[in-house]
């Protein structure tokens, strides 16, 4: 599962399925569950269908019809790599899912 | 368009020693045996998630953890150098779909789902990669027989 063309296309896996959304969001957009399980259903028909190695299949999801700014945005000199959420053990990279939001979670 | 990543993680890190990214000009290829309808698929995710209890990642660290496919996904710590992970906080289903893999086994969409994923950080070091990292996690899916891999890197 890949949201980095670039990338994925140099490592060359046997199969890749392609999804155009900010990093760190292939499987899905968060708490849109109906939309995980069809990626991962394209995701298993890819599976079975690409039968050349090094098929990369580009799913035609869009992160927002209405707004590509984000495309600017991701990893570019700006962006902010940890989040907001403020859960950075200091002096660590481990970070604790934030406790917080548990509540809203499905 | 695809973002150029490459770039802009290479303008991003200007000052720190050129990362080697992999370059290969073909692919290796195991031919799927049967429709994932039939297969044992097990998840292998690179986004650095543990469970409390478990030995938290170091850098340089090339082993991995073993996270049954009961868990609440809510209990999953994340040890990473880092990323954007706002709404993985939110919901690790973003890129470690745990919870809908389980649905899609228990419709039949998957034939099993292997009772553990596996779960890593990556080195900076691709050989490290490749010789040590690489065979612990094929020998040890090989022994659970399992049949393919989603494989989702961060």
């Amino acid at each position: 599962m890949s949201s980095a063309w670039d990338i994925t296309f140099e490592v060359r896996p046997p199969r890749a399925v392609f999804v155009n959304f900010p990093l760190n969001h292939q499987t899905g957009k968060a708490h849109d569950p109906a939309l995980q399980r069809q990626i991962l259903l394209d995701a298993f028909r890819a599976f079975e269908t690409l039968w050349t190695p090094g098929q990369m299949l580009t799913l035609p999801n869009v992160w927002d019809p209405n707004d590509r700014a984000w495309e600017a945005k991701d990893w570019g000199p700006d962006f902010e790599s940890y989040g907001t959420t403020g859960t950075t053990l200091q002096g660590t990279p481990e970070r604790i899912l934030n406790r917080a939001a548990t509540a809203e979670h499905a | 368009m695809p973002i150029a990543y490459i770039q802009r993680l290479r303008e991003r890190y200007a000052a720190h020693p050129p990362y080697k990214w992999a370059h290969h000009t073909d692919a290796p290829w195991a031919p799927l045996a049967k429709p994932i309808s039939k297969s044992r698929l097990a998840l292998i995710s690179s986004g650095g998630f543990y469970l409390e209890g478990q030995p938290p990642f170091e850098e340089n660290d090339t082993s991995y953890r073993l996270i049954p496919k009961t868990v609440d996904v809510r209990e999953l710590r994340i040890h990473h150098h880092g990323y954007s992970d706002a709404d993985v906080d939110r919901d690790p289903n973003c890129v470690f779909p745990m919870d809908r893999l389980r649905e899609l086994e228990s419709v039949g969409a998957i034939g099993e789902l292997a009772d553990v994923a596996l779960s890593f950080v990556m080195v900076y070091s691709p050989r490290r990669e490749i010789q040590e990292r690489a065979p612990a996690m094929i020998a040890e899916l090989k022994a659970r027989s399992v049949d393919a891999v989603l494989l989702v890197p961060v």
